[in-house]
């Protein structure tokens, strides 16, 4: 799960991290509040989507007088940003946070996520702040600093302090930092975070350490036991065919192709969309109905993947084990029915009961094409969306 | 011979009382077509009790006790579960199967920090488990489709390993043992862990080892068979059409910071001579032309 930038700062401050002060804002009448609460001659206006690259795609505006908020205000909300991470389409801006400027004399940047080598959390530094991190990574790695945090002892201060004079952090700041660092470490700790960014961390012309942005993505399987964190959860920033497909407990994915796909499990699932695309076409989505499929899951994923109006052809492909084929055959059969499916369908069934599965599908007297493998079941949903 | 488990280990399920642990344990069972390999279960409320005749203790240790079971399967929901695994490392269990999906990764990284040192080997978690055709089974996959042979197979996916395992069947290719190391990011054993194994069961001819995108776990495993494998490797890696940045159901599929792509992993293991497809339908097919 994913959280605005307003949110992730409220959860630093709460860590005890140095960020601007700010509020969030919903109309530009609360931006020109916001902006006399925290007075000063500089603001900065930034469009809250999850998104990254906001600044690039016109979302992030210095103001230098109230007016001037106000103008940038509008020109913001209700805006469709499009950014790198957006798609074509954009995201439309809903949310403001409105921020006292900030003297930026250094911009650094600082990153956690779980490593699978160490199996430890990573904190990730760079002097090179502000701009995008891949590029940074893949064209200058030894410009990017590591520590593998021993989860028995946390983030030392020593460690913390070395990173900071690593990308350029002053002296006399390395105090700041190391309450910086460690204050993100326990945060990621303690939230169950996935992913944790300060992109970036400036050091200010007085000489002050402060989080300029943030980015805080959560580890779904663990939000069971984080209900604020649940409470943050921006349903305008999600793709909304994904949240119906969450209410079953199905895993669906929204892609661009035109083949919609239903699989039992995660490795089945990305291998199915690989041979349709090694078949000449592409996946409309990705969705995996799990292991205990019912047949009104199986309807309710039917309705998901037609909702779409990309799909021209949709492919079942179940290998059944402790999930019989008979079962998924007779969901299949209802689901089709009930949706008054009007393209074609391609099934695979292989496994527990698969005889019976297939005698299902023929005795239903729908034009199910059903093959035995995954080579003609690619081969035959291809040739279906080509009109073959 | 085969690895991890066969006809001679016993085993105890924690989590024996829930309907998924009760309804593999059975499936287990009779698996086991009359061995004695499930003697024990696990739950800290129910000792004393038993399940299809199997009895149940408090804790892990005094399971072991009892019984001598030396390897554990958890079925314990995702807010125990690693405290289930705990508990089977501290009473110095052989191996632990960890089925259940959905285990939170922080305490994962907590699970294996404590298992620092110990010789306990963990298997999963969010995985299918592990067969020996025709001996013993322990976790969810469908006995059925087994058979003895010379394959060993490796997977992080569940189903795909079905697939893997079918496709072997249609060529009359028999399995030494079957491991489905899961598709979490912090787990138990990996590729290469599996990989060694097989390199040292003389049941064992060739192996087929069945990837996912995400991770480097393919590519380590990769290098170490280039220097050591001594038995004709073929892999696959699902996910070629997956997306950057958008996680493929396994908390461990992501392509991200463009790292972990299928073509990059294609591309290492090919060069440390593991023949690889790009096509799921031929898994079995290339596994029977590297057969000598």
């Amino acid at each position: 799960m994913k959280i605005h930038e307003y949110q992730g700062k409220e959860l630093f401050r709460k860590f005890g991290m140095a960020t601007p002060r700010g509020f969030a804002c919903f109309s530009v009448d609360e931006a020109v509040e916001a902006a006399k609460k925290l007075g000063g001659s500089v603001w900065v206006v930034k469009a809250q989507i999850h998104a990254g690259g906001r600044g690039k795609g016109g979302g992030v505006k210095v103001a230098q007088s109230i007016e001037e908020v106000r103008e940038k205000a509008k020109q913001i909300l209700g805006m469709q940003l499009v950014t790198h991470q957006t798609g074509p389409g954009g995201q439309k801006v809903r949310r403001l946070l409105v921020e006292e400027g900030a003297d930026i004399k250094k911009e650094l940047y600082v990153g956690m996520v779980v490593d699978r080598v160490t199996q430890r959390v990573a904190l990730m530094a760079s002097s090179e702040g502000g701009m995008d991190i891949e590029e940074v990574a893949a064209k200058t790695p030894e410009k990017i600093h590591k520590v593998f945090i021993d989860p028995g002892k946390g983030l030392l201060d020593k460690e913390a302090s070395d990173v900071a004079g690593k990308i350029g952090i002053p002296e006399a700041a390395r105090p700041q930092a190391v309450k910086m660092l460690q204050g993100l470490y326990k945060c990621f700790d303690e939230t169950d975070a996935s992913l944790a960014e300060i992109n970036p961390l400036i050091l200010t012309g007085d000489g002050r350490v402060v989080a300029l942005d943030s980015k805080l993505n959560f580890d779904d399987n663990a939000l069971f036991r984080h209900p604020d964190i649940v409470a943050m959860r921006d349903l305008d920033e999600e793709d909304a065919l994904e949240i119906e497909a969450s209410k079953y407990d199905l895993s669906y994915i929204s892609l661009d192709g035109n083949i919609g796909c239903l699989v039992n499990g995660a490795g089945l699932a990305m291998a199915t969309m690989d041979t349709i695309k090694l078949y000449g076409a592409e996946p409309a989505n990705f969705l995996d109905v799990g292991g205990g499929a019912t047949a009104e899951k199986v309807t309710a994923a039917f309705k998901i993947m037609l909702s779409n109006p990309k799909v021209k052809a949709i492919l079942v492909n179940i290998f059944g084990g402790i999930m019989k084929c008979d079962t998924i055959a007779a969901g299949v059969v209802a689901a089709a029915r009930e949706v008054k499916l009007g393209v074609p369908l391609v099934v695979r069934m292989r496994g527990t009961n698969e005889d019976l599965g297939k005698q299902i599908l023929k005795d239903s007297g729908l034009p199910i094409i059903s093959v035995d493998n995954m080579a003609q079941a690619g081969e035959k949903v291809v040739a279906a969306v080509k009109g073959k | 011979m085969s690895i991890l488990i066969d006809k001679n280990t016993r085993v105890m399920t924690q989590g024996i009382t829930g309907k998924t642990g009760q309804f593999h344990t059975k499936m287990g069972k009779e698996y086991a077509n009359g061995r004695n390999c499930y003697v024990a279960g696990v739950n800290p409320k129910k000792a004393g009790e038993s399940y299809e005749g199997i009895p149940i203790y408090g804790t892990v240790a005094e399971a072991k006790k009892q019984t001598g079971a030396n390897v554990s399967v958890i079925y314990v929901p995702p807010p125990f579960a690693a405290a289930a695994i705990d508990e089977a490392i501290e009473a110095d269990l052989d191996l632990v199967i960890c089925i259940t999906e959905g285990i939170p990764v922080r305490d994962l990284i907590r699970t294996k920090y404590k298992m620092q040192g110990k010789r306990t080997l963990l298997v999963g978690p969010n995985c299918p488990g592990v067969i020996t055709p025709d001996e013993i089974k322990i976790g969810i996959m469908p006995g059925h489709i087994h058979k003895k042979g010379p394959i060993g197979v490796v997977s992080r996916s569940g189903t795909l390993t079905y697939e893997a395992v079918g496709q072997l069947m249609d060529l009359n290719l028999g399995q030494s043992s079957c491991v489905g190391i899961g598709g979490d990011p912090v787990n138990g054993l990996k590729h290469i862990d599996v990989l060694k194994m097989f390199n040292d069961d003389p049941q064992t001819e060739a192996v087929i080892m069945v990837g996912e995108i995400g991770g480097s776990d393919e590519e380590n495993a990769a290098q170490w068979v280039k220097a050591n494998m001594k038995k004709p490797v073929v892999g696959f890696i699902a996910g070629v059409t997956a997306p950057p940045g958008k996680r493929m159901g396994h908390a461990g599929a992501i392509i991200s910071g463009g790292k972990g792509t299928a073509q990059e992993k294609l591309a290492v293991m090919e060069s440390c001579g593991i023949k690889v497809t790009k096509n799921p339908a031929e898994m079995g097919k290339l596994l029977k032309s590297v057969l000598k």
